[in-house]
């Protein structure tokens, strides 16, 4: 049994057998599916056994400038920290960024699949493809397999001839537009910093630092987000990486003194 | 998630020449919230007797109390300190009576004795003893800080290089641990003084 999703693609031609060359390009990519008479009870299964990179923190915001796009990363497994070095801003093309949140599998396979139709459709229109154009593929795509147990929290962020774009996607089928996201476990943290501190008219320097603070807030408070800071920001010449710096030594330098008080409290109540 | 890795915790007990480390991390958290990086769970029973509690925040609190309280009472009877093995018997008793509810806590005990022979102990929620000659491990770290001291341990350190150690044991463990770290606890106890250190780590 096969899942058919051609009927989402708008290039799709409405009659021709799927061909080995095809598959994947033109076509959403197809999956085989388990041959069970109870999918969902299945699919509840074969949930469990995955291991998720569900901790995270991800951020992006539109300014004067550009766009500014900021990760943490750690990949964990429940309480364990399976790496501390995981690239969570995906390169999609030379103008567009992709964030990861949820499972890493899921989003690395349907960001390098983006990144096919992109080039694909850039080869077509003798043009890039809009930001706006680009997350509906992305989220047409997800919207196809919502219920099969994909997990995606994405931002896709890029500059096209309307100027900078930021779309949120996610698999349950969403996609917003806006000027401020944030995505994952640490969401509320960085939510907090990049709401106190965002202004429309900020420097790239002055937004570099607003992202990095935020990440760097978030990974302090929430257990499953930390290890690298890194900022990206696409401006009209396409991203550059501006920083990654290591979380572990971005706390003392935001906080150099560290009061080093112990709490007595409970010595004292020992009459010690 | 478990109860027992609500709030987050690592705890170590190393044994040296004549003298022990126990160590701890700093953190208490609710699941993946960190709510404070000053927190304590090693307490002192008296000047050569540490105990340390993992688990259950509010657990290991409500029986520090109750161990205080049976430790005093020992005092005002007994006119002396109670020796570690005492104690560790104390600690399984209370523990054992909650049975069939216990305290969500894994204890550590960490003693010199009265001929400065260092002891210490661990065991589970419900009091069953493990003796241990070397390290004992306790808190949601536990698996990393087992890998941790099984490759750096040595027999007969002196306290420096006892604490080098034990604080080496646990700064990486913690980095591996999603709810424990935020920086160290560490106590060096040897028969004339008790060092008592913080460290520095990854806040993330």
């Amino acid at each position: 049994m096969k899942l058919d999703t051609s009927g989402f693609e708008s290039t799709a031609p409405l009659f021709g057998a799927s061909s080995e060359l095809r598959d994947g390009f033109s076509n959403a990519p197809s999956f085989d599916l388990p041959v069970t008479a109870d999918f969902d009870e299945f699919q509840k299964e074969a949930k469990a056994t995955l291991k998720h990179a569900k901790g995270t923190t991800t951020l992006a915001f539109i300014f004067k400038e550009g766009v500014m796009v900021a990760a943490d990363s750690r990949a964990s497994m429940g309480g364990y920290i399976s790496s501390q070095s995981v690239k969570k801003i995906i390169e999609i093309n030379p103008y567009m960024l992709g964030t990861m949140a949820g499972g890493a599998a899921d989003c690395q396979f349907w960001h390098r699949n983006l990144g096919i139709k992109c080039r694909l459709h850039e080869l077509a229109n003798k043009r890039r493809i809009s930001v706006t154009g680009a997350s509906k593929l992305l989220a047409n795509i997800l919207y196809s397999y919502r219920g099969m147990g994909l997990s995606v929290g994405t931002m896709i962020a890029g500059w096209d001839e309307t100027g900078p774009g930021l779309y949120y996607v996610d698999s349950e089928g969403g996609r917003l537009k806006g000027t401020r996201f944030s995505v994952g476990s640490g969401s509320p943290y960085a939510y907090g910093v990049l709401d106190s501190g965002y202004q429309f008219d900020m420097s790239v320097d002055e937004a570099a630092e607003l992202a990095r603070r935020a990440i760097y807030h978030a990974t302090f408070r929430d257990a499953a987000s930390g290890g690298v800071a890194s900022v990206y920001y696409v401006g009209p010449n396409g991203w550059k990486k501006l920083s990654g710096d290591d979380v572990g030594e971005l706390h003392y330098k935001y906080y150099p003194v560290m009061p080093s008080t112990v709490e007595q409290e409970m010595v004292e109540v020992a009459g010690q | 998630m478990s109860i027992s890795e609500y709030n987050g915790s690592a705890l170590v007990a190393m044994v040296g020449k004549n003298c022990f480390a126990i160590a701890s991390d700093r953190r208490l958290g609710v699941q993946l919230q960190t709510i404070a990086t000053d927190f304590q769970r090693i307490y002192k029973i008296h000047d050569r007797l540490l105990v340390g509690l993992a688990g259950l925040a509010t657990d290991a609190q409500t029986l520090y109390q109750r161990l205080v309280f049976r430790h005093k009472l020992y005092q005002l009877r007994e006119e002396r300190d109670m020796k570690p093995e005492t104690f560790a018997s104390l600690v399984s008793a209370l523990l054992y009576e909650k049975r069939f509810g216990p305290y969500f806590c894994q204890p550590v005990i960490a003693g010199l004795s009265d001929e400065d022979k260092p002891f210490i102990c661990t065991m589970d929620s419900i009091g069953a003893k493990e003796l241990a000659k070397d390290f004992v491990v306790a808190g949601t770290a536990s698996e990393s800080l087992y890998g941790a001291c099984e490759a750096m341990f040595k027999p007969d350190m002196e306290p420096e290089e006892l604490f080098e150690t034990v604080s080496q044991a646990l700064l990486a463990s913690v980095d591996r641990d999603c709810l424990s770290g935020w920086g160290g606890h560490v106590y060096i106890v040897t028969p004339t003084e008790i060092k008592e250190r913080i460290l520095k780590g990854r806040m993330d």
